[in-house]
C-alpha cells in the first residue's frame, strides 16, 4: 500500500506526514510513504485544502488532520 | 482539553457559565490589580497599565467565544460546496455571494492556490474567485473580535461592510477586465479528477470538537501577538501626546490614506498585531478614514499571499489584483474621512 502526503510545507501538512510515519512505525504497517510538494502533482488529485491524504491513489481527507483511529483504519485499509 | 473533547456538550455547559462569570467581573479584577500595585491614579505608567491587564483578557475572551462558534459553523461549510454555490453565477450576483462565502469558509492562505484552481477549474468566473480571495483574509473573526473588543460594535460593523463592498467591486472589476490570459498556462491544463470525496456528514459531537480545536489553533497561534499589540498600544495609549497622529495621520492630511496604503500593503501582520495599534493611534488623534485603510492594507493584501498567488497569476495579474484592491481601499479611506 502507497500513502501520500499532499502538502507545499504548510504546519498542518509536516503534522500529518509526522503523524503517518508515526503510527507506520508503532504498528508496523511498512507502509510506503511519500510527501507529494509539487504543486502541479498536488492539484492533480483536485483537492482545494492541504493537507491531502492519499492512499493507493485515492484521496481519503483534505484540509485537516484526521483523528488516530481514523487514520490507522485507512493505512491497515480496513476501511 | 482532552477531557473537554471527550465530553464537548457537557464542557460547553460548565464553561459558558463561567466564561460569563469572568467576562463580567474583569473591570473590578483589574482594577483591583492595579490598587495592589500602589500605583498612583492617572499617572502614564498607571493608566497604560490598567489598559493592559484589562484590555488583554477581555479580547482573549471575547476571542475564545467567537472562534469556538464560528469554528462550528465552518463545519457547514467546504470549499467544495462553496465552489458548487458559486460555479455558474453571473458575475455581479457571484461576486456578492462569493463575498459572504469568503467569511464563512474555512480559508488559510496556504491554501489560497490549490482553491484557486480548483474554482477556476470548476468554471467559476475569475473575478468571483477573486472576490473570494480578497474577503476570505480581510474579513476574519480575529479581526471582527479585536475591532468589536476595542473599538466597539460601530466599527465592526463599518470594517465588515466596507470590506465586504471592496471584496465584491473589486472582484467584478477584476471580471470585466478579462484577464483570463494572464493567469499562469498550465492552471488550465491540469484537468483534475475531481476528489470523489465521499463526504462523511459530521455529528453535533464532531461540530463541537470542531470548534474546540479551532479555539486551541486559532487562539493559541495569536495570543502572543495580542499581547504584543496590545503592549505597544498601551504604551502609546499612555505614553503619547495628544493628537500627535494628527498632523501624520489626521483628516487635513490629505495625501495621507493613499501613504497608509502604500505602506500597509508589505507590512505584513495579522489582525491580532495590528488592530491595537491602529486603535490607540486613532485615540492620538488620526482619522478613522486613514486608520481604516491603513488596516484594511495590512489585514487585507499581504505580501506572502500575493507570492503563492504568483505560482497561478502572471505579474500582470498581480499588479492588476493588488492595485484594483489598493485603489477600493483609499476610495473607502477618503470617503470615511469625509464622512466623519
Amino acid at each position: 500500500m502507497k500513502v501520500q502526503i499532499l502538502g507545499t510545507g504548510c504546519a498542518k501538512c509536516k503534522a500529518l506526514e509526522q503523524k503517518v510515519r508515526l503510527l507506520n512505525d508503532t504498528h508496523t504497517l511498512n507502509l510506503e510513504i511519500e510527501k507529494v510538494t509539487d504543486l502541479q502533482e498536488i492539484m492533480k488529485y483536485g483537492i482545494m485544502m492541504t493537507p491531502g491524504l492519499v492512499i493507493d491513489g485515492v484521496v481519503k481527507s483534505s484540509g485537516f488532520i484526521p483523528k488516530d483511529d481514523q487514520l490507522l483504519a485507512w493505512m491497515k485499509g480496513t476501511q | 482539553m482532552k477531557v473537554v473533547e471527550k465530553h464537548p456538550i457537557g464542557s460547553a455547559v460548565i464553561i459558558l457559565p463561567l466564561w460569563i462569570i469572568m467576562y463580567a467581573i474583569l473591570q473590578r479584577i483589574a482594577d483591583a490589580l492595579i490598587a495592589l500595585t500602589g500605583l498612583p491614579d492617572g499617572e502614564h505608567l498607571t493608566e497604560a497599565l490598567r489598559f493592559f491587564v484589562f484590555e488583554v483578557p477581555k479580547v482573549l475572551l471575547l476571542l475564545v467565544l467567537v472562534v469556538f462558534v464560528v469554528g462550528i459553523i465552518r463545519t457547514y461549510f467546504s470549499p467544495e460546496r462553496t465552489r458548487s454555490l458559486l460555479g455558474g453565477k453571473s458575475l455581479f450576483v457571484g461576486n456578492i455571494l462569493s463575498s459572504m462565502l469568503g467569511i464563512v469558509t474555512p480559508f488559510c492562505s496556504c491554501s489560497a492556490v490549490p482553491l484557486f484552481i480548483g474554482f477556476v477549474e470548476a468554471g467559476v468566473p475569475l473575478g468571483v474567485t477573486f472576490s473570494f480571495l480578497i474577503a476570505a483574509p480581510m474579513i476574519n473573526e480575529v479581526a471582527v473580535v479585536l475591532l468589536f473588543g476595542l473599538f466597539g460594535w460601530q466599527t465592526a460593523l463599518l470594517y465588515v461592510g466596507t470590506g465586504s463592498v471592496i471584496a465584491i467591486a473589486a472582484g467584478y472589476v477584476i471580471g470585466r477586465l478579462k484577464v483570463e490570459h494572464f493567469v499562469e498556462d498550465w492552471v488550465y491544463k491540469i484537468h483534475a479528477n475531481p476528489t470523489a470525496l465521499e463526504e462523511i456528514i459530521p455529528s453535533f459531537t464532531d461540530r463541537m470538537q470542531s470548534g474546540y480545536g479551532a479555539v486551541k489553533d486559532i487562539v493559541g497561534k495569536v495570543w502572543p501577538y495580542i499581547l504584543a499589540g496590545i503592549g505597544v498600544g498601551s504604551g502609546i495609549h499612555g505614553y503619547m501626546p495628544e493628537n500627535f497622529m494628527a498632523g501624520l495621520m489626521g483628516k487635513s492630511v490629505w495625501w495621507s490614506v493613499p501613504a497608509a496604503v502604500l505602506i500597509g500593503v508589505p507590512l505584513y501582520s495579522n489582525a491580532a498585531g495590528i488592530i491595537p495599534v491602529v486603535h490607540a493611534l486613532l485615540e492620538k488623534g488620526a482619522a478613522l478614514g486613514t486608520t481604516l485603510a491603513f488596516m484594511m492594507s495590512v489585514i487585507g493584501l499581504s505580501l506572502p499571499e500575493t507570492i503563492i498567488l504568483r505560482k497561478v497569476l502572471k505579474i500582470q495579474l498581480i499588479l492588476i489584483f493588488v492595485s484594483v484592491v489598493a485603489v477600493g481601499i483609499i476610495m473607502v479611506g477618503y470617503v470615511f474621512n469625509l464622512v466623519y
